[in-house]
């Protein structure tokens, strides 16, 4: 995309505020011109006081009563442009914000999956922030600015052309100056910012597993690692610290050279006649303001590009395709009988590489399927494709005799009630957590559903029972009370058909079995995929499928696999490798 | 912020000067209206070109002189603040370093790594802005309200009165905006945290068709940060009208009483001009000094969050024994009626626990979620210290031991496989400094992890990423396995550490610790019964306490516990089997 572009886009995402970017622009307009009215009016008064004796009192009373009109129509318009500006910096981010997050939920499991969510929190939070900052403040900072410049100069010229002259050609030493600094700071900067990124990754990773660091008494070792980086960030911290604060002073100078200039010259073009004390201090004013909004702008100009690409990265987001719509004549799937049938599918993640060739399953109502293979076998992708997470390459998936291509996704997903091994849940009370599916659920619903999968006892136990608020990701809770209520928010749905994780990683024991007595009842007379990982839910199955490098390459149920004497047997007979 | 100054210690010289310097630029910078007035009042009042001249010499002059100053401030306040920054980070490190797991739980790893990176970060941005601008503004604002002294002492009233006045405006909109903005922040956690959720759960929100709530729920909390915004800077809208306009009325003033003391002849018309000079320098003193104690507001946080680091004690010490003394007939590991809480818990963890695990020994450890298992395996390296009761290594209290020692002749292996950025050779150092590839491809070949080695290109050279990103789960975890091997542990600690192995794999490496690791005494702490079902003594723990204590067979004859675990996991045939 192009700057171009991206600055279009930018201006769509503001059009709505056009009233208020208006009143920007005109009250800018005013309190700049007013602002800059006042020292005319200031040198007129100065202008009357010369000296001992020679003091127009009227004249001076009357400047004054101007200079309080100008003084209160600059505040008023300063205030009012400051409160538009507010409103539509703050509207818009709200807007690009809102936009953005609603893509989030519609692009494809596909994207998801291949993206860090630390990469989307940056998008949406700290992208947008900075755009904001840049691109609204920088707007106004270089509107005002340049108003500012113009303005000046047109009242500077009224009084006097040769004084002019010397600001116009003094001033842009400064620009010179702050782009020199500019450019040889850069690359300190950058550097800067390596040591910096070098040192907090070693931080994230050394403090971050500080448990592990002092089981295997790493302590000196990742002190001595740590003090060299520190060292080498002193370094080059002092460096860009100091060139970049360089500037500051560098431009102040420039702009009293401007200064004295003015004085010099103003000081003879008076004995010359040519302007008077009053608007001489009326130039030495303008000469402090002229060169003001020269030294913002060069930093307003960074502001603004930085503000591009940030805008860029977030509408490389929103670019980014959303799922294909359901087709229009795509039917509601209502009554679902729970049987599946899978036939001649073809998918793969990548173009080029096929991961599932030929598959064909027939599942009738209420049959249960385990799903077992080693790690990394695919056991998800069968579940990816069932959920039309990600939608198959060929061959055709049937549900209920609707063809899953063929139906409303929603109304897919309905029918499906799944247990994933990464318990997630959302921030928000217990309760609300249960009632996810249905936020209508009444309490003894809730409560129901809670009992039915054993998360009742835990529940009650803690201190505000249902309206305890689960920290993000239920970092209050332990892996195996995450999973209850898992299966809590499945049982109040009772769905047709299931899909469950077996994950028993990180569960302990007990809970394990009040989770697989939650599951048998869960899965009573309902069509169940599971990954299994117990031998006992694998035995029982009615269809076992094999899975290895991401295809089903066995089929059947426990006795006829055993008798294939094929990668199922082997891996059976693997449990008792050790005796 | 206070407790933090004694970093400058090291850098006094340069914590003076900086702001000195900094002075010296502002005295330059108040007597330039000075000489204006000088300029229009003897200059041009009697045509004194000259004069003219040498003053405007005299100016540039002040500017060179200023900028010199000013740029060694600069450098003396950039040297002393990253030297602060520097010697922080430093201790703080160490400071982490030095903390038991007890202070660790306390506090969190995560925000220790953010009081180590941003928080330390604000804090050296303060003192940066301190040494530079925080006695400038206020210099400038007396040395002007002073100039105006030595100008008129009549006039010097309407500077006493616009100074407080322009001040209490600054401060009472600062004041009133801070906490508004504090609020505004958490508003906006609350965005990335809303954000993160749906990334991290968008294959459930979709599962329950629940898009279009999550999208209304996002707009809930962006509308409401959006009123915070609007609020705050409904407030600090105030800020420049509001000063500019007593700025103007002090201006007005000194232009209406000015008239009658330049008639009076008290002052002179380029005095006057002097004097509103002055005015406006102070009011961008003033507005200087606003955005500074924003900065330094931040900066303080800062420092607090700092200091509840240093204020944690670290509450454990080593002693001082290094060689073991008993040989063979001394149990490698003994528990003596071992109690343990953790920190801030009302119940214990582990109560009245008691074993004995003999040399080369293999010990399984069973039971549930909050039984107290990796608690257990965390007292044998000395991680925790007991509440009650004795850990006994080799036949005398692990105390008594130096804790490099204690720790570098047990290995253990946490639930989580993390490994570290660099080669994997570095990795597998971690339990041994001086590990030579042979005894690094021994301990991977026990680990499993050879073949999968091997069949990388750069062998053991292989760069591993953050978090190790570029492996598998599976082949994490027997690294870290193999890390735990490298330096032939007396006593080797599986705590859970072969969840994300299938069935094979996890049977293969129990297998070849049993044959390759003569002597070693090796804890399993596992939820599948069929991984230590083989052990030569398994404890079943529950709720902390020990359930049963035996081989399968005897468990499975009196241990209540265990038989519901076993047969929850296992087909009765394979129950029998064991």
């Amino acid at each position: 995309m192009k700057q171009k572009d991206t600055l279009k886009r930018v201006l769509d995402f503001i059009r709505p505020y056009s009233g208020y970017v208006a009143v920007i622009l005109v009250f800018a307009l005013i309190s700049v011109t007013f602002t800059l009215y006042a020292p005319i009016l200031i040198g007129e008064g100065v202008d009357l006081i010369l000296g001992k004796g020679q003091v127009l009192f009227d004249g001076v009373l009357k400047i004054i009563v101007k200079l309080g009109f100008v003084v209160a129509a600059t505040a008023v318009a300063q205030w009012l442009m400051n409160l538009a500006t507010n409103h539509v910096t703050f509207c818009v981010v709200r807007d690009i914000r809102r936009k953005a997050f609603a893509h989030l939920e519609e692009v494809p499991v596909k994207y998801i999956d291949s993206n860090q969510p630390g990469e989307m929190m940056s998008r949406i939070v700290t992208d947008v922030d900075q755009f904001s900052d840049g691109l609204l403040m920088g707007f106004t900072q270089l509107f005002t600015g340049v108003v500012t410049i113009v303005g000046t100069l047109g009242f500077m010229l009224s009084i006097h052309v040769k004084i002019t002259l010397i600001v116009v050609l003094i001033t842009p030493v400064s620009l010179f100056v702050a782009s020199f600094i500019a450019k040889r700071t850069f690359s300190m900067f950058k550097l800067q910012s390596e040591t910096r990124g070098d040192m907090t990754s070693l931080v994230e990773e050394l403090v971050g597993n500080q448990k592990l660091v002092q089981a295997f008494c790493y302590e000196k070792k990742a002190e001595e690692r740590f003090q060299e980086v520190n060292e080498k960030l002193r370094v080059c911290g002092i460096r860009a610290l100091f060139f970049s604060s360089i500037t500051n002073p560098a431009t102040r100078f420039v702009n009293g050279l401007v200064y004295t200039g003015v004085g010099i010259f103003g000081a003879f073009t008076v004995l010359n006649g040519g302007i008077t004390v009053g608007q001489l201090s009326c130039f030495l004013n303008y000469a402090n303001q002229y060169t003001k909004p020269f030294n913002e702008i060069s930093g307003v100009v960074t502001e603004l590009q930085n503000a591009l690409a940030c805008a860029r990265r977030i509408f490389d987001f929103m670019d980014t395709p959303s799922v294909d719509p359901d087709p229009e004549d795509a039917a509601e799937l209502k009554e679902c009988d729970g049987s599946l049938e899978l036939s001649h599918v073809y998918f793969s993640y990548l173009p080029g590489t096929s991961l599932l060739e030929n598959i064909n399953l027939n599942v009738k109502p209420g049959q249960r399927i385990a799903i077992v293979g080693p790690t990394g076998c695919g056991k998800t992708t069968l579940i990816n494709l069932l959920m039309r997470f990600y939608d198959i390459d060929r061959g055709n998936i049937k549900v209920s005799g609707y063809e899953a291509g063929h139906v409303k996704r929603d109304s897919l997903r309905q029918q499906f009630g799944m247990v994933l091994q990464d318990t997630w849940l959302r921030s928000g009370t217990i309760a609300e957590n249960i009632a996810y599916g249905r936020p209508d659920a009444s309490r003894e619903e809730i409560l129901e559903a809670a009992k039915a999968a054993h998360a009742h006892s835990f529940i009650k136990r803690m201190k505000n029972g249902y309206d305890t608020v689960i920290t993000e990701d239920g970092g209050n809770l332990s892996q195996g009370q995450k999973q209850l209520l898992c299966i809590a928010r499945v049982m109040l749905l009772k769905p047709p058909m299931l899909i469950l994780d077996e994950a028993t990683s990180s569960i302990d024991t007990r809970t394990e079995i009040k989770i697989q007595q939650a599951f048998e009842k869960l899965m009573e007379g309902r069509t169940s995929f599971i990954v299994a990982h117990r031998l006992s839910t694998i035995k029982s199955a009615d269809v076992i499928l094999v899975m290895k490098d991401g295809n089903i390459i066995e089929q059947g149920n426990h006795k006829e696999l055993l008798k294939e004497n094929g990668f199922y047997a082997k891996l059976y007979e693997s449990q008792f490798a050790v005796s | 912020m206070r407790e933090l100054i004694r970093y400058l210690k090291d850098y006094k010289k340069e914590s003076i000067m900086g702001p000195l310097f900094k002075m010296l630029e502002a005295c330059f910078e108040l007597i330039v209206p000075l000489v204006m007035a000088a300029i229009i009042d003897t200059g041009i009042r009697n045509h004194d070109r000259p004069y003219i001249w040498r003053m405007g010499l005299l100016l540039v002059s002040f500017g060179v002189l200023g900028l010199i100053c000013s740029l060694t401030a600069q450098y003396f306040a950039a040297k002393a603040a990253m030297g602060f920054g520097t010697a922080l980070r430093r201790d703080l490190f160490a400071h982490i370093n030095n903390m038991s797991y007890t202070e660790l739980d306390i506090l969190g790893t995560p925000t220790l790594v953010t009081r180590m990176t941003s928080d330390i970060n604000q804090a050296q941005a303060g003192v940066n802005l301190v040494l530079r601008l925080f006695l400038r503004s206020p210099f400038i604002v007396v040395g002007a309200v002073l100039m105006a002294f030595t100008i008129s002492v009549k006039m010097t009233v309407i500077f006493l009165i616009a100074v407080p006045v322009i001040s209490l405006i600054i401060y009472f909109i600062v004041k009133s905006t801070i906490p508004i903005y504090k609020s505004a922040q958490a508003a906006l956690d609350r965005v990335s945290l809303l954000t993160r959720e749906n990334h991290i759960g968008a294959r459930v929100v979709r599962a329950f068709s629940k898009q279009q709530e999550e999208i209304s729920r996002f707009e809930e909390t962006t509308g409401a940060l959006t009123r915070i915004q609007l609020h705050a800077g409904r407030i600090s809208a105030l800020l420049n009208p509001a000063t500019y306009v007593v700025v103007n009325l002090a201006i007005m003033a000194i232009l209406w009483s000015g008239g009658y003391v330049v008639d009076s002849g008290e002052i002179t018309q380029g005095e006057l001009i002097a004097l509103i000079n002055y005015m406006s320098q102070i009011l961008l003193a003033l507005i200087a000094l606003a955005n500074l104690i924003i900065t330094f507001t931040k900066a303080t946080a800062s420092a607090i969050r700092i200091n509840e680091v240093f204020h944690t004690q670290p509450s454990m010490c080593g002693g001082e024994k290094t060689g073991s003394e008993g040989d063979g007939e001394v149990p490698a590991v003994e528990f003596r009626g071992v109690s343990f809480s953790y920190a801030n818990a009302k119940e214990n963890a582990l109560e009245e626990i008691s074993f004995s695990a003999a040399q080369g020994e293999t010990i399984g450890i069973i039971g549930g979620t909050g039984s107290g298992k990796s608690t257990l395996v965390h007292l044998i390296p000395r991680l925790y210290d007991t509440s009650e009761g004795e850990v006994l290594f080799r036949g005398r209290s692990i105390q008594e031991y130096q804790l490099e020692y204690i720790r570098s002749r047990i290995g253990l292996v946490p639930q989580k496989a993390v490994l570290f950025q660099g080669t994997l050779r570095d990795n597998m150092k971690w339990g041994k400094e001086d590990a030579s590839d042979s005894e690094i491809r021994e301990a991977l070949d026990i680990a499993q992890a050879r073949d999968f080695v091997e069949a990388k290109e750069e062998g053991l050279d292989l760069k591993i990423q953050q978090g190790g990103s570029n492996l598998s789960g599976g082949q994490r975890q027997r690294l870290t396995i193999a890390r735990a091997l490298v330096g032939k542990p007396d006593i080797l600690i599986l705590d859970d550490s072969a969840s994300a192995l299938d069935f094979a794999t996890d049977a293969a490496l129990r297998k070849a610790i049993k044959e390759k690791t003569r002597g070693m005494t090796v804890f399993i702490v596992s939820q599948r019964a069929s991984s230590i079902k083989y052990a030569d003594k398994i404890l079943v723990l529950d709720d902390g306490r020990m359930a049963g204590m035996g081989t399968h067979r005897e468990l499975m004859e009196n241990c209540r516990v265990y038989e519901e675990i076993c047969t929850s996991q296992l087909s009765g045939e394979e129950v029998q089997r064991g």
